[in-house]
């Protein structure tokens, strides 16, 4: 099982490495969800769904289909 | 010489873009529709220096050029289309200095479509507290535009872009980025295939999603088929090109864009571990949805009541001041009557704006979807069909609009289906009034029955639409691609000034929209029940004259006057003397016996009324779907308020003060006059069991015609608003008799 945005705890933050284009909205790359980038998990809601992230400066909330399938390097130390 | 200029403002959502438009039109707007989609189109006129306006079209919010919803491709259409009347001689592109990031992208994609492209940096007041600066200088230079820093809430920068709009001709048309980067033998082909054509226009059309734009398409390639590559292809490269532009945008912040983390106070942050926590976040939902409502409730009466007061007595005063006749009684009961029965709405319609606008404006409302994304899912409905679901509890025809904003068509459709169940303000009025004759006006837990009762429906009205939302979500079968993106803007102080249109603009629209329907139901109805065909009506007065000498008066004028003797007989044995008028000797047994004569004629005017009415168009109507009705506890009168509130649920109680009022010339309130109503048994009419009856009726039944025209031209179809009246109503009348039933 690959580490994705829906493993980050909350405050957990991670690099965005690599994701299926197919499965991921045109909307979440513009947005400035794209590898090499930053994420922090800000808030999970009840039943671990909407996840409430902060990638880049920017704060979107999407489901949790779509986190998982967005692999992170994880960010020791913080 | 007057000169005008074409202006579009473009921009993400929560730029603050609506705040430029309204700073730079003021109250010169107007709300209207692109023609055929329902798509808001917000207009409105700056005046620049002399001779010189610009007529502002607010596009809706849009992070891309690449659509995924009917709004984002209103944009794209207009800005494809250069033959289009309202295509724009310069676009303006409102960003916020906080995401300047992530707005640049929107604003490289209009500048590749070469139109001239002025960028607005907004929200200029957050840079101190946020530790950022910028070097305007560079980055007009490297974007090779003109900028304009704007803080609409300290109302600065406005003159400057209103200069810059003025001389739009300065304006550098280039192209940010060369998109065949991302695939350069493929737009060889294209190149080939379209000489002259825009390469960059080109490809936006291709990746347009064809649920949308399909017009377009076929304008550009007509029959001549061009091969074009996979959808996955196309994202392949939509991704390659997404990531060229932000090489793009990096560099040139880099350059420009420096953030001190150190000096930067952030309020999110620390609301957001509140107000989305899995507890208190829901419970805070919770207490401001109630706050709103026992407000609304509260507020609104003292306004309502002033209202109701002054139409009162202005209809007297037209009675009492103009000539007795037809015209008069047109304008008293039918007119003055109407309007007052919509100006009544405005202070809830109102109270209710203010609060959905606040919530908007501070950004707490994306918490709320994130907070109800995953509640609403097994229901078919997405985090975001919360927003119409809650606006629905003003009105459902702004509600079935505001659906626009999701994505998926199916969770759209089943919002706008289910949408009409929540309590909408028009039910208010009808709820209201039945509440204070039937519910008594006790407290529990400091909340009053009355309140309750109201709260009470209102859930049941979320519950029947989410029932409801359950059921569509396993019948409907259509393909779902679901997709789910919410932006959680920062918390924002509300900007007053956009509160403040909010509200008028709704209010206006009810008005004018609803208030049309109202107004001409009202005067209709008054027609309808002051005229007849029938010798019964024409005679009525001739008979009823005869009835009474014949065979006295009815039960009802006895115990009337029996009541008001004995009120009278009290009133003299509890006070020494009445005070008798100057020079006039009058005994007590005179008055009494005056009283007695001016009583006797007052009920026989009020039954030759009651007569009249009952054979008037209007009473023969009601007579006719009596008994359909009579199951559920209403007597004929209440069946013509609930036939004619098919236009719109409020127009039942304007009915039935018309039908009362009618020939009626007693001063009391339309409440006084229906907790009055008798059954031919005696026992008043409205009781708690065809209270509740009538209450659950109105709760269910898809009585309004706006709402049903409104969903037909989101669908597109009468399918989908033939549906609803049928299943809606069909349900009201099951769920009214099964309670009158068991209550009475």
């Amino acid at each position: 099982m690959s580490f994705t945005i829906a493993h980050l705890r909350r405050g957990e933050k991670g690099i965005i490495r690599e994701f299926n284009e197919a499965s991921v909205p045109i909307k979440l790359l513009e947005l400035g969800c794209l590898p090499g980038n930053e994420v922090e998990l800000v808030q999970v809601a009840p039943l671990k769904d909407p996840i409430y992230i902060n990638v880049n400066g920017t704060h979107i909330a999407i489901r949790r289909s779509v986190a998982l399938q967005i692999e992170l390097e994880p960010i020791e130390g913080i | 010489m007057s000169k005008h200029i074409k202006v579009a403002l473009i921009g993400n959502p929560n730029t603050g873009k609506t705040s430029v438009f309204n700073s730079l039109t003021g109250l010169k707007q107007k709300v209207g529709n692109y023609p055929g989609i329902t798509v808001e189109k917000k207009q409105g006129v700056c005046k620049l220096s002399r001779g010189v306006k610009a007529h502002i079209l607010d596009l809706p919010g849009t992070y891309s050029l690449n659509t995924t919803s009917l709004d984002e491709s209103v944009v794209v259409e207009l800005l494809l289309n250069r033959n289009a009347p309202d295509f724009p001689d310069v676009a303006v592109v409102i960003s916020d200095v906080e995401n300047l990031k992530r707005n640049l992208l929107l604003f490289t994609q209009i500048k590749d479509l070469q139109i001239p492209a002025i960028l607005v940096i907004n929200m200029s007041d957050r840079m101190e507290r946020k530790g950022i600066s910028l070097d305007i200088g560079v980055l007009e230079q490297k974007l090779d535009t003109r900028v304009a820093l704007v803080s609409t809430r300290r109302n600065t920068g406005i003159d400057q872009l209103k200069q810059l709009i003025e001389n739009y001709r300065d304006i550098p048309v280039s192209r940010s980025i060369d998109v065949s980067l991302i695939d350069p033998p493929y737009f060889r082909r294209l190149e080939k295939t379209f000489p002259g054509e825009d390469l960059y226009k080109l490809w936006v059309v291709i990746t347009q999603d064809v649920n949308f734009t399909p017009l377009q398409k076929k304008e550009l390639f007509g029959d001549a088929s061009f091969e074009t590559k996979s959808r996955e292809e196309l994202k392949k490269l939509q991704h390659k090109e997404t990531i060229l532009r932000y090489q793009f945008i990096n560099g040139i912040l880099k350059e420009t864009y420096k953030v001190d983390w150190k000096a930067a106070k952030g309020l999110r942050g620390n609301l957001d571990k509140i107000l989305t926590h899995k507890v208190f976040g829901y419970l805070i939902f919770f207490v401001i949805l109630l706050t709103i409502f026992q407000a609304i409730y509260d507020w609104s009466s003292i306004p309502m009541d002033f209202i109701d007061a002054s139409f009162a007595s202005a209809s007297e005063w037209v009675k009492d001041t103009l000539p007795e006749g037809a015209f008069t009684n047109l304008i008293a009961e039918g007119i003055i009557a109407g309007i007052g029965g919509i100006v009544i709405f405005i202070p809830q319609i109102a109270f209710l704006f203010l609060f959905i606008a606040i919530l908007e404006e501070s950004g707490y409302m994306s918490r709320v979807v994130f907070l109800m994304d995953r509640v609403m899912r097994p229901f078919g409905l997405s985090g975001k069909s919360v927003v119409p679901l809650i606006s629905g509890t003003a009105c459902a025809i702004p509600a079935v609009m505001a659906t626009r904003n999701i994505e998926n068509w199916k969770e759209r459709l089943i919002t706008i289906l289910v949408t009409p169940f929540t309590t909408c303000s028009a039910r208010l009025p009808v709820y209201l009034i039945i509440i204070a004759l039937v519910i008594p006006q006790g407290r529990f837990l400091g909340l009053g029955y009355q309140a309750l009762t109201l709260m009470l429906l209102y859930l049941i009205g979320f519950g029947a639409a989410i029932l409801a939302a359950w059921v569509l979500n396993r019948i409907l079968k259509i393909p779902n691609r679901s997709f789910f993106v919410v932006e959680m803007p920062n918390y924002k102080w509300p900007l007053w000034k956009n509160v403040f249109f909010t509200v008028v603009e709704k209010t206006r629209s009810f008005v004018y929209g609803a208030g049309k329907i109202i107004l001409a139901i009202s005067i209709v109805l008054w027609f309808l029940g002051s005229n007849g065909f029938s010798e019964e009506f024409k005679n009525a007065e001739q008979i009823v004259t005869e009835r009474v000498e014949t065979q006295g008066l009815s039960a009802n004028s006895q115990a009337f006057m029996a009541e008001k003797l004995e009120e009278y007989r009290a009133s003299l044995s509890d006070s020494p003397a009445p005070a008798a008028p100057a020079g006039a000797v009058m005994h007590p047994q005179d008055s009494l016996q005056r009283l007695q004569a001016d009583l006797r004629t007052r009920v026989i005017n009020q039954e030759i009324a009651s007569h009249r009415l009952e054979h008037s168009f209007i009473g023969q109507m009601g007579k006719l779907i009596e008994p359909l009705v009579r199951p559920l506890g209403y007597d004929w009168k209440i069946g013509i308020a609930v036939l004619t509130s098919f236009a719109a649920r409020e127009v039942f109680v304007g009915t039935l003060a018309t039908i009362y009022s009618v020939g009626n010339d007693e001063e009391e309130t339309i409440k006084n006059r229906m907790a009055a109503e008798v059954r031919n048994d005696g026992t008043p009419l409205f009781n708690l069991a065809s209270g509740i009856s009538l209450l659950l009726f109105y709760a269910f039944a898809m009585q309004c015609m706006s709402t049903l025209a409104v969903v037909k031209r989101e669908t597109n179809t009468w399918k989908w608003p033939m549906f609803q009246l049928a299943f809606m109503s069909t349900f009201a009348y099951i769920v009214a008799f099964t309670a009158y039933q068991i209550l009475s």
